[in-house]
Protein backbone atom coordinates (compact mmCIF):
# COMPACT_ATOMS: atom_id res chain seq x y z
CA UNK A 1 0.00 0.00 0.00
CA UNK A 2 1.38 3.65 -0.53
CA UNK A 3 2.52 5.43 1.87
CA UNK A 4 1.14 9.16 3.32
CA UNK A 5 4.36 10.31 1.64
CA UNK A 6 3.09 10.15 -1.99
CA UNK A 7 0.57 12.87 -0.73
CA UNK A 8 -0.13 15.88 -2.37
CA UNK A 9 2.74 18.67 -3.18
CA UNK A 10 1.30 20.85 -0.12
CA UNK A 11 0.97 20.76 3.58
CA UNK A 12 -2.39 21.84 3.97
CA UNK A 13 -4.07 25.36 3.24
CA UNK A 14 -0.75 27.62 3.88
CA UNK A 15 -2.19 31.08 2.91
CA UNK A 16 -4.60 32.58 5.44
CA UNK A 17 -4.90 29.54 7.48
CA UNK A 18 -6.69 31.36 10.56
CA UNK A 19 -9.10 33.28 7.62
CA UNK A 20 -12.03 30.77 8.39
CA UNK A 21 -11.57 31.55 12.30
CA UNK A 22 -11.55 35.48 11.80
CA UNK A 23 -14.82 34.77 9.63
CA UNK A 24 -16.74 32.81 12.19
CA UNK A 25 -15.63 34.87 15.01
CA UNK A 26 -16.99 38.09 13.23
CA UNK A 27 -20.22 36.04 12.23
CA UNK A 28 -20.46 34.94 16.08
CA UNK A 29 -19.85 38.62 16.99
CA UNK A 30 -22.68 39.78 14.80
CA UNK A 31 -25.01 37.23 15.41
CA UNK A 32 -24.67 38.38 19.58
CA UNK A 33 -24.67 41.88 18.69
CA UNK A 34 -27.71 41.75 16.54
CA UNK A 35 -29.23 39.48 19.26
CA UNK A 36 -28.40 41.86 22.33
CA UNK A 37 -30.08 44.82 20.54
CA UNK A 38 -33.30 42.62 19.74
CA UNK A 39 -32.92 42.51 23.65
CA UNK A 40 -32.96 45.99 24.79
CA UNK A 41 -35.44 46.95 22.42
CA UNK A 42 -37.62 45.11 24.41
CA UNK A 43 -38.58 42.12 21.24
CA UNK A 44 -36.45 39.35 23.22
CA UNK A 45 -34.00 36.92 21.89
CA UNK A 46 -34.01 33.62 23.19
CA UNK A 47 -31.30 32.65 25.02
CA UNK A 48 -31.40 29.21 23.57
CA UNK A 49 -30.90 30.45 20.20
CA UNK A 50 -27.68 32.45 21.04
CA UNK A 51 -26.72 29.52 23.15
CA UNK A 52 -27.11 26.97 19.75
CA UNK A 53 -25.51 29.65 17.66
CA UNK A 54 -22.07 29.98 19.85
CA UNK A 55 -22.83 25.83 20.00
CA UNK A 56 -22.35 25.72 15.84
CA UNK A 57 -19.61 28.53 16.00
CA UNK A 58 -17.38 27.01 18.50
CA UNK A 59 -17.88 23.21 16.88
CA UNK A 60 -16.96 25.05 13.33
CA UNK A 61 -14.20 27.45 14.89
CA UNK A 62 -12.82 23.49 16.41
CA UNK A 63 -13.43 22.53 12.69
CA UNK A 64 -11.53 24.69 10.86
CA UNK A 65 -8.69 25.47 13.53
CA UNK A 66 -5.39 25.04 11.30
CA UNK A 67 -3.74 22.24 13.39
CA UNK A 68 -7.00 19.99 12.85
CA UNK A 69 -7.45 21.02 9.38
CA UNK A 70 -3.83 19.90 8.70
CA UNK A 71 -5.04 16.83 10.17
CA UNK A 72 -8.02 16.21 8.44
CA UNK A 73 -5.30 16.81 5.37
CA UNK A 74 -3.80 14.09 5.65
CA UNK A 75 -5.93 11.31 7.37
CA UNK A 76 -9.03 10.46 5.78
CA UNK A 77 -10.72 9.44 9.44
CA UNK A 78 -10.33 12.93 10.02
CA UNK A 79 -11.48 14.74 7.06
CA UNK A 80 -14.52 12.84 7.60
CA UNK A 81 -15.10 13.41 11.35
CA UNK A 82 -14.73 17.16 9.77
CA UNK A 83 -17.16 16.37 6.92
CA UNK A 84 -19.29 15.45 9.94
CA UNK A 85 -18.73 18.14 12.15
CA UNK A 86 -18.85 20.85 9.39
CA UNK A 87 -21.48 19.42 7.01
CA UNK A 88 -24.08 17.80 10.06
CA UNK A 89 -23.81 18.87 13.71
CA UNK A 90 -22.59 22.85 13.12
CA UNK A 91 -25.10 23.57 10.43
CA UNK A 92 -27.96 21.98 12.89
CA UNK A 93 -27.45 24.31 15.55
CA UNK A 94 -26.71 27.08 13.09
CA UNK A 95 -30.46 26.24 11.88
CA UNK A 96 -32.15 25.62 15.17
CA UNK A 97 -30.32 29.27 15.74
CA UNK A 98 -32.89 31.45 13.42
CA UNK A 99 -30.02 33.06 11.88
CA UNK A 100 -32.51 34.20 8.63
CA UNK A 101 -34.97 35.79 11.28
CA UNK A 102 -32.35 38.15 13.52
CA UNK A 103 -30.92 39.22 10.21
CA UNK A 104 -34.62 40.15 9.28
CA UNK A 105 -35.39 41.67 12.36
CA UNK A 106 -31.99 43.43 12.46
CA UNK A 107 -31.49 45.41 9.62
CA UNK A 108 -33.60 48.36 8.22
CA UNK A 109 -36.84 47.99 7.05
CA UNK A 110 -35.59 48.21 2.55
CA UNK A 111 -32.89 45.78 3.64
CA UNK A 112 -35.22 43.40 5.21
CA UNK A 113 -37.33 43.32 2.55
CA UNK A 114 -34.70 42.50 -0.38
CA UNK A 115 -33.51 40.13 1.95
CA UNK A 116 -37.26 38.85 1.82
CA UNK A 117 -37.69 38.80 -1.71
CA UNK A 118 -34.28 37.21 -2.07
CA UNK A 119 -35.57 34.36 0.02
CA UNK A 120 -38.34 34.17 -2.72
CA UNK A 121 -36.29 33.82 -5.41
CA UNK A 122 -36.58 30.61 -7.84
CA UNK A 123 -32.37 29.70 -6.89
CA UNK A 124 -33.31 29.94 -3.23
CA UNK A 125 -36.22 28.17 -3.36
CA UNK A 126 -34.13 25.17 -5.53
CA UNK A 127 -31.62 24.77 -2.95
CA UNK A 128 -33.80 25.01 0.07
CA UNK A 129 -36.44 22.73 -0.84
CA UNK A 130 -35.90 19.71 0.89
CA UNK A 131 -35.68 17.52 -2.31
CA UNK A 132 -32.68 20.22 -4.27
CA UNK A 133 -31.07 20.32 -0.79
CA UNK A 134 -30.87 16.58 -0.75
CA UNK A 135 -29.25 16.74 -4.23
CA UNK A 136 -26.73 19.68 -3.44
CA UNK A 137 -25.79 17.73 0.04
CA UNK A 138 -25.68 13.83 -0.48
CA UNK A 139 -25.32 14.13 -4.50
CA UNK A 140 -22.01 16.36 -3.45
CA UNK A 141 -20.64 13.68 -1.41
CA UNK A 142 -21.04 11.37 -4.21
CA UNK A 143 -19.22 13.98 -6.65
CA UNK A 144 -17.08 14.33 -3.89
CA UNK A 145 -15.60 10.77 -3.04
CA UNK A 146 -16.27 8.56 -6.00
CA UNK A 147 -14.90 10.55 -8.48
CA UNK A 148 -10.57 12.07 -8.72
CA UNK A 149 -12.27 15.70 -7.10
CA UNK A 150 -11.55 14.35 -3.84
CA UNK A 151 -7.75 14.13 -4.80
CA UNK A 152 -7.68 17.55 -6.25
CA UNK A 153 -9.03 19.22 -3.72
CA UNK A 154 -6.33 17.74 -1.52
CA UNK A 155 -3.91 19.63 -4.18
CA UNK A 156 -5.52 22.88 -4.98
CA UNK A 157 -6.46 24.90 -2.00
CA UNK A 158 -9.12 27.13 -3.63
CA UNK A 159 -10.60 23.85 -4.05
CA UNK A 160 -10.41 22.59 -0.68
CA UNK A 161 -11.84 25.86 0.97
CA UNK A 162 -14.78 25.25 -1.26
CA UNK A 163 -15.36 21.67 -0.68
CA UNK A 164 -15.44 22.81 3.08
CA UNK A 165 -17.57 25.92 2.06
CA UNK A 166 -20.02 23.35 0.35
CA UNK A 167 -20.45 20.69 2.94
CA UNK A 168 -21.89 23.57 5.10
CA UNK A 169 -23.99 25.17 3.08
CA UNK A 170 -25.24 22.56 1.55
CA UNK A 171 -25.86 21.12 5.25
CA UNK A 172 -27.49 24.25 6.84
CA UNK A 173 -29.72 23.96 3.88
CA UNK A 174 -30.69 20.31 4.17
CA UNK A 175 -31.57 20.55 7.74
CA UNK A 176 -33.33 23.98 7.44
CA UNK A 177 -35.22 22.21 4.57
CA UNK A 178 -36.04 19.16 6.63
CA UNK A 179 -36.91 21.69 9.63
CA UNK A 180 -38.60 24.09 7.83
CA UNK A 181 -38.03 26.26 10.96
CA UNK A 182 -37.53 28.04 12.92
CA UNK A 183 -36.66 30.46 10.22
CA UNK A 184 -39.53 30.70 8.12
CA UNK A 185 -39.01 28.15 4.96
CA UNK A 186 -40.39 29.14 1.61
CA UNK A 187 -41.85 25.86 1.27
CA UNK A 188 -45.22 24.32 3.01
CA UNK A 189 -44.47 20.76 3.12
CA UNK A 190 -45.77 18.07 5.19
CA UNK A 191 -43.92 16.49 8.14
CA UNK A 192 -44.56 12.96 6.06
CA UNK A 193 -42.80 14.29 2.62
CA UNK A 194 -40.16 16.17 4.87
CA UNK A 195 -39.29 12.54 6.64
CA UNK A 196 -39.86 10.82 3.55
CA UNK A 197 -36.72 13.11 1.56
CA UNK A 198 -34.80 12.33 5.30
CA UNK A 199 -35.07 8.77 4.86
CA UNK A 200 -33.94 8.70 1.38
CA UNK A 201 -31.19 11.32 2.10
CA UNK A 202 -30.05 8.84 5.03
CA UNK A 203 -30.42 5.80 3.17
CA UNK A 204 -27.86 7.14 0.00
CA UNK A 205 -25.54 8.72 2.50
CA UNK A 206 -25.11 4.57 4.38
CA UNK A 207 -24.79 3.44 0.87
CA UNK A 208 -22.15 5.80 -0.41
CA UNK A 209 -20.50 4.49 2.98
CA UNK A 210 -20.79 0.82 2.06
CA UNK A 211 -19.35 1.63 -1.37
CA UNK A 212 -16.19 3.78 -0.03
CA UNK A 213 -15.44 0.60 2.36
CA UNK A 214 -16.21 -2.20 -0.06
CA UNK A 215 -14.59 -0.50 -3.08
CA UNK A 216 -11.71 1.78 -1.27
CA UNK A 217 -12.87 5.07 -2.76
CA UNK A 218 -11.94 7.52 -3.15
CA UNK A 219 -8.97 5.98 -5.51
CA UNK A 220 -5.25 7.82 -5.51
CA UNK A 221 -5.27 9.56 -2.54
CA UNK A 222 -2.38 7.33 -0.81
CA UNK A 223 -4.64 6.64 2.10
CA UNK A 224 -4.14 2.82 3.19
CA UNK A 225 -6.76 0.69 2.90
CA UNK A 226 -7.64 0.24 6.58
CA UNK A 227 -7.55 4.21 6.84
CA UNK A 228 -10.37 4.49 3.88
CA UNK A 229 -12.46 1.71 5.52
CA UNK A 230 -12.21 3.16 8.88
CA UNK A 231 -13.26 6.53 7.14
CA UNK A 232 -16.11 4.83 5.56
CA UNK A 233 -17.57 3.38 8.58
CA UNK A 234 -17.51 6.45 10.18
CA UNK A 235 -19.52 8.29 7.81
CA UNK A 236 -21.79 5.22 7.89
CA UNK A 237 -22.22 5.47 11.65
CA UNK A 238 -21.70 8.80 12.34
CA UNK A 239 -23.90 10.24 9.39
CA UNK A 240 -26.37 7.77 10.89
CA UNK A 241 -26.32 9.51 14.66
CA UNK A 242 -26.57 13.09 12.84
CA UNK A 243 -29.43 12.13 10.70
CA UNK A 244 -30.98 10.38 13.48
CA UNK A 245 -30.60 13.50 15.24
CA UNK A 246 -32.22 15.78 12.76
CA UNK A 247 -35.27 13.54 12.95
CA UNK A 248 -35.22 13.77 16.76
CA UNK A 249 -35.23 17.29 16.40
CA UNK A 250 -37.69 17.46 14.03
CA UNK A 251 -40.17 15.43 16.04
CA UNK A 252 -39.64 16.91 19.44
CA UNK A 253 -40.24 20.05 17.57
CA UNK A 254 -43.61 18.62 16.48
CA UNK A 255 -44.45 17.33 19.97
CA UNK A 256 -43.80 20.94 20.95
CA UNK A 257 -47.32 22.11 19.06
CA UNK A 258 -50.33 21.26 21.40
CA UNK A 259 -51.90 18.57 20.02
CA UNK A 260 -55.05 20.49 18.66
CA UNK A 261 -52.62 22.30 15.93
CA UNK A 262 -50.57 19.30 15.98
CA UNK A 263 -50.63 18.13 12.27
CA UNK A 264 -51.26 14.74 12.35
CA UNK A 265 -48.65 12.25 10.83
CA UNK A 266 -51.45 9.46 9.89
CA UNK A 267 -55.30 10.40 9.53
CA UNK A 268 -56.73 11.27 12.65
CA UNK A 269 -58.46 7.94 13.55
CA UNK A 270 -59.85 8.84 16.54
CA UNK A 271 -63.19 7.47 17.06
CA UNK A 272 -66.01 10.17 18.05
CA UNK A 273 -68.03 9.44 21.10
CA UNK A 274 -71.18 10.11 18.72
CA UNK A 275 -70.34 6.75 16.62
CA UNK A 276 -70.00 3.12 17.24
CA UNK A 277 -66.48 2.86 18.80
CA UNK A 278 -65.53 -0.38 16.98
CA UNK A 279 -64.35 1.00 12.89
CA UNK A 280 -64.67 -1.51 10.44
CA UNK A 281 -61.38 -3.27 10.15
CA UNK A 282 -59.54 -2.29 7.20
CA UNK A 283 -58.10 -5.40 6.06
CA UNK A 284 -53.80 -4.57 4.85
CA UNK A 285 -51.53 -2.73 5.78
CA UNK A 286 -51.80 0.44 7.93
CA UNK A 287 -49.66 2.42 4.94
CA UNK A 288 -52.74 2.30 3.60
CA UNK A 289 -55.02 4.29 5.67
CA UNK A 290 -52.57 7.02 5.16
CA UNK A 291 -54.27 10.21 3.05
CA UNK A 292 -52.24 12.92 2.44
CA UNK A 293 -52.99 16.03 4.15
CA UNK A 294 -52.27 19.70 2.61
CA UNK A 295 -49.95 21.71 4.83
CA UNK A 296 -52.65 25.08 5.50
CA UNK A 297 -50.92 28.49 4.83
CA UNK A 298 -52.18 29.89 8.20
CA UNK A 299 -52.72 33.38 6.80
CA UNK A 300 -52.95 32.88 3.33
CA UNK A 301 -50.97 35.83 2.64
CA UNK A 302 -47.74 35.40 1.02
CA UNK A 303 -43.87 34.44 1.57
CA UNK A 304 -43.10 38.03 2.07
CA UNK A 305 -45.82 39.40 3.54
CA UNK A 306 -45.09 36.39 6.50
CA UNK A 307 -41.15 37.91 6.62
CA UNK A 308 -42.53 41.67 7.27
CA UNK A 309 -45.54 40.30 9.62
CA UNK A 310 -42.11 38.52 11.84
CA UNK A 311 -39.94 41.80 11.47
CA UNK A 312 -42.89 43.33 13.33
CA UNK A 313 -43.72 40.26 15.76
CA UNK A 314 -42.42 41.22 19.16
CA UNK A 315 -41.66 37.74 19.84
CA UNK A 316 -41.07 35.00 17.42
CA UNK A 317 -42.77 31.62 18.78
CA UNK A 318 -40.42 28.95 19.76
CA UNK A 319 -38.93 26.23 17.32
CA UNK A 320 -41.96 25.84 15.61
CA UNK A 321 -42.98 23.84 12.13
CA UNK A 322 -44.10 25.94 8.90
CA UNK A 323 -47.40 26.65 9.82
CA UNK B 1 -54.93 1.46 32.02
CA UNK B 2 -56.11 4.04 29.51
CA UNK B 3 -57.80 7.44 29.79
CA UNK B 4 -60.28 8.00 31.33
CA UNK B 5 -63.86 6.95 29.70
CA UNK B 6 -65.83 9.63 28.12
CA UNK B 7 -69.53 8.04 28.31
CA UNK B 8 -70.96 4.94 29.62
CA UNK B 9 -72.00 4.34 25.25
CA UNK B 10 -68.14 4.88 24.34
CA UNK B 11 -65.79 1.62 26.27
CA UNK B 12 -62.96 2.26 23.78
CA UNK B 13 -61.42 5.69 25.15
CA UNK B 14 -58.05 4.77 23.19
CA UNK B 15 -56.89 3.59 19.87
CA UNK B 16 -56.24 0.05 19.72
CA UNK B 17 -55.41 -0.20 16.30
CA UNK B 18 -53.73 2.34 16.12
CA UNK B 19 -51.27 1.80 19.65
CA UNK B 20 -50.58 -1.74 17.87
CA UNK B 21 -49.36 -0.40 14.71
CA UNK B 22 -47.18 2.38 16.26
CA UNK B 23 -45.53 0.31 18.80
CA UNK B 24 -45.07 -2.64 16.13
CA UNK B 25 -42.95 0.10 14.07
CA UNK B 26 -41.16 0.72 17.40
CA UNK B 27 -40.62 -2.98 17.99
CA UNK B 28 -38.89 -3.93 14.17
CA UNK B 29 -37.16 -0.92 15.08
CA UNK B 30 -35.82 -2.14 18.20
CA UNK B 31 -34.83 -6.00 16.86
CA UNK B 32 -33.35 -4.32 14.52
CA UNK B 33 -30.88 -2.26 16.65
CA UNK B 34 -30.33 -5.06 18.91
CA UNK B 35 -29.50 -7.09 16.00
CA UNK B 36 -26.94 -4.61 14.48
CA UNK B 37 -25.96 -4.16 17.83
CA UNK B 38 -25.07 -7.58 18.66
CA UNK B 39 -23.64 -9.61 15.90
CA UNK B 40 -22.21 -6.38 13.64
CA UNK B 41 -20.58 -4.73 16.90
CA UNK B 42 -19.96 -6.90 19.68
CA UNK B 43 -19.95 -10.37 18.31
CA UNK B 44 -18.42 -9.22 14.69
CA UNK B 45 -19.86 -12.16 12.82
CA UNK B 46 -21.88 -10.07 10.39
CA UNK B 47 -19.65 -8.31 8.18
CA UNK B 48 -19.65 -4.80 7.56
CA UNK B 49 -19.08 -5.39 3.87
CA UNK B 50 -19.83 -8.71 1.90
CA UNK B 51 -18.17 -9.15 -1.37
CA UNK B 52 -20.01 -12.16 -2.42
CA UNK B 53 -23.71 -10.18 -1.49
CA UNK B 54 -25.06 -8.79 -5.33
CA UNK B 55 -25.83 -5.17 -5.57
CA UNK B 56 -29.20 -4.88 -4.85
CA UNK B 57 -28.41 -6.52 -1.66
CA UNK B 58 -26.11 -3.57 -0.52
CA UNK B 59 -28.91 -1.51 -1.93
CA UNK B 60 -31.77 -3.09 0.06
CA UNK B 61 -29.35 -3.38 3.30
CA UNK B 62 -29.03 0.06 3.18
CA UNK B 63 -32.41 1.14 2.95
CA UNK B 64 -33.42 -1.65 5.85
CA UNK B 65 -30.72 0.08 7.97
CA UNK B 66 -31.90 3.33 7.81
CA UNK B 67 -35.61 1.93 7.92
CA UNK B 68 -35.12 -0.02 11.17
CA UNK B 69 -33.27 3.49 12.79
CA UNK B 70 -36.56 5.82 11.95
CA UNK B 71 -38.49 3.32 12.62
CA UNK B 72 -37.47 3.31 16.78
CA UNK B 73 -37.30 7.45 16.24
CA UNK B 74 -41.05 7.62 14.48
CA UNK B 75 -42.52 4.91 16.25
CA UNK B 76 -41.43 5.94 19.95
CA UNK B 77 -42.80 9.56 19.34
CA UNK B 78 -46.00 8.33 17.22
CA UNK B 79 -46.21 6.45 21.11
CA UNK B 80 -45.95 9.68 22.59
CA UNK B 81 -48.16 11.77 20.18
CA UNK B 82 -50.51 9.19 21.21
CA UNK B 83 -50.42 9.06 24.59
CA UNK B 84 -50.58 13.21 24.54
CA UNK B 85 -53.91 12.56 23.12
CA UNK B 86 -55.16 9.89 25.34
CA UNK B 87 -55.50 7.58 22.78
CA UNK B 88 -52.69 4.73 23.92
CA UNK B 89 -53.79 1.49 24.68
CA UNK B 90 -50.92 -0.01 26.33
CA UNK B 91 -51.84 -3.81 26.26
CA UNK B 92 -52.34 -3.97 22.88
CA UNK B 93 -49.07 -1.49 22.17
CA UNK B 94 -47.03 -4.15 24.39
CA UNK B 95 -48.24 -6.74 22.02
CA UNK B 96 -47.10 -4.77 18.92
CA UNK B 97 -43.97 -4.46 20.20
CA UNK B 98 -43.42 -7.99 20.48
CA UNK B 99 -45.23 -8.77 17.00
CA UNK B 100 -43.04 -6.22 15.50
CA UNK B 101 -39.67 -7.67 16.84
CA UNK B 102 -41.19 -11.40 15.70
CA UNK B 103 -41.64 -10.05 12.28
CA UNK B 104 -38.65 -8.22 11.99
CA UNK B 105 -36.24 -11.15 13.02
CA UNK B 106 -38.40 -13.78 10.82
CA UNK B 107 -38.09 -10.97 8.19
CA UNK B 108 -34.33 -11.26 8.57
CA UNK B 109 -33.74 -14.67 8.85
CA UNK B 110 -35.55 -15.93 5.88
CA UNK B 111 -35.61 -13.27 3.66
CA UNK B 112 -32.19 -11.32 4.19
CA UNK B 113 -30.21 -14.36 4.76
CA UNK B 114 -31.60 -16.79 2.82
CA UNK B 115 -33.43 -15.70 0.05
CA UNK B 116 -31.61 -11.93 -0.59
CA UNK B 117 -28.48 -13.45 0.99
CA UNK B 118 -27.06 -10.35 2.18
CA UNK B 119 -25.21 -11.66 4.56
CA UNK B 120 -25.06 -14.85 6.95
CA UNK B 121 -25.63 -15.14 10.84
CA UNK B 122 -21.64 -16.51 11.20
CA UNK B 123 -18.89 -17.51 8.39
CA UNK B 124 -17.23 -20.52 8.76
CA UNK B 125 -19.45 -22.72 10.69
CA UNK B 126 -22.45 -24.74 9.68
CA UNK B 127 -25.07 -22.26 9.60
CA UNK B 128 -28.14 -25.09 10.02
CA UNK B 129 -27.88 -24.47 13.74
CA UNK B 130 -27.79 -20.62 13.34
CA UNK B 131 -30.70 -20.55 11.26
CA UNK B 132 -32.57 -22.64 13.08
CA UNK B 133 -32.48 -20.75 16.48
CA UNK B 134 -32.76 -17.77 14.80
CA UNK B 135 -35.94 -18.27 13.07
CA UNK B 136 -37.03 -20.00 16.08
CA UNK B 137 -36.49 -17.27 18.36
CA UNK B 138 -38.54 -14.93 15.99
CA UNK B 139 -41.08 -17.48 16.38
CA UNK B 140 -41.12 -17.40 20.20
CA UNK B 141 -41.76 -13.73 19.62
CA UNK B 142 -44.53 -13.85 17.36
CA UNK B 143 -45.89 -16.45 20.01
CA UNK B 144 -45.72 -13.81 23.04
CA UNK B 145 -46.80 -11.15 20.92
CA UNK B 146 -50.11 -13.30 19.77
CA UNK B 147 -50.73 -14.09 22.97
CA UNK B 148 -50.45 -10.24 24.52
CA UNK B 149 -53.22 -9.39 21.63
CA UNK B 150 -55.46 -12.11 23.26
CA UNK B 151 -54.85 -10.44 26.63
CA UNK B 152 -55.70 -7.17 25.17
CA UNK B 153 -58.68 -8.30 23.43
CA UNK B 154 -60.01 -10.41 26.49
CA UNK B 155 -59.95 -7.35 28.53
CA UNK B 156 -61.57 -4.93 26.29
CA UNK B 157 -64.37 -7.18 26.15
CA UNK B 158 -64.76 -7.31 30.01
Amino acid sequence: MHTVHTMPAHEGPTQLPWLPLILLSLLMLGYLLAAGRQRRQGNGWSGHRCALFVLGSVVLGAAVAPPVMSWAHHDLRGHMLLHLVMGMLAPLAWVLAAPVTLLLRSLPRPGARFIAVLLRSLPIRLVSHPVGAMLLNIGGMYLLYLTPLYTLSLRSEALHYWVHLHFLIAGYLFCWSILAGPDASPHRLSLRFRLGVLFLAMATHALLGKLMYGYLQPHGTGHSMEQIQAAAQLMYYGGDLAEVLLAIVLLLVWLRTPVERREPLFRAGQPSPQRPPAPPRQAGHPACTITPTPPVHASGTGYIEDMLEILHKARIPRYRLAR
Amino acid sequence: MTSPRPSPAYTKAHDARRSLWFAALAGIGVMAGIDEIVFHQLLQWHHFFDHATPGIGILSDGLLHVAELLAIVIGAFLLIDLAQRRLLATRWAWAGVFLGMGVFQLFDGIVSHKILRIHQIRYGVDLLVYDLIWNLSALGLLLIGMGLVRRARRSERR
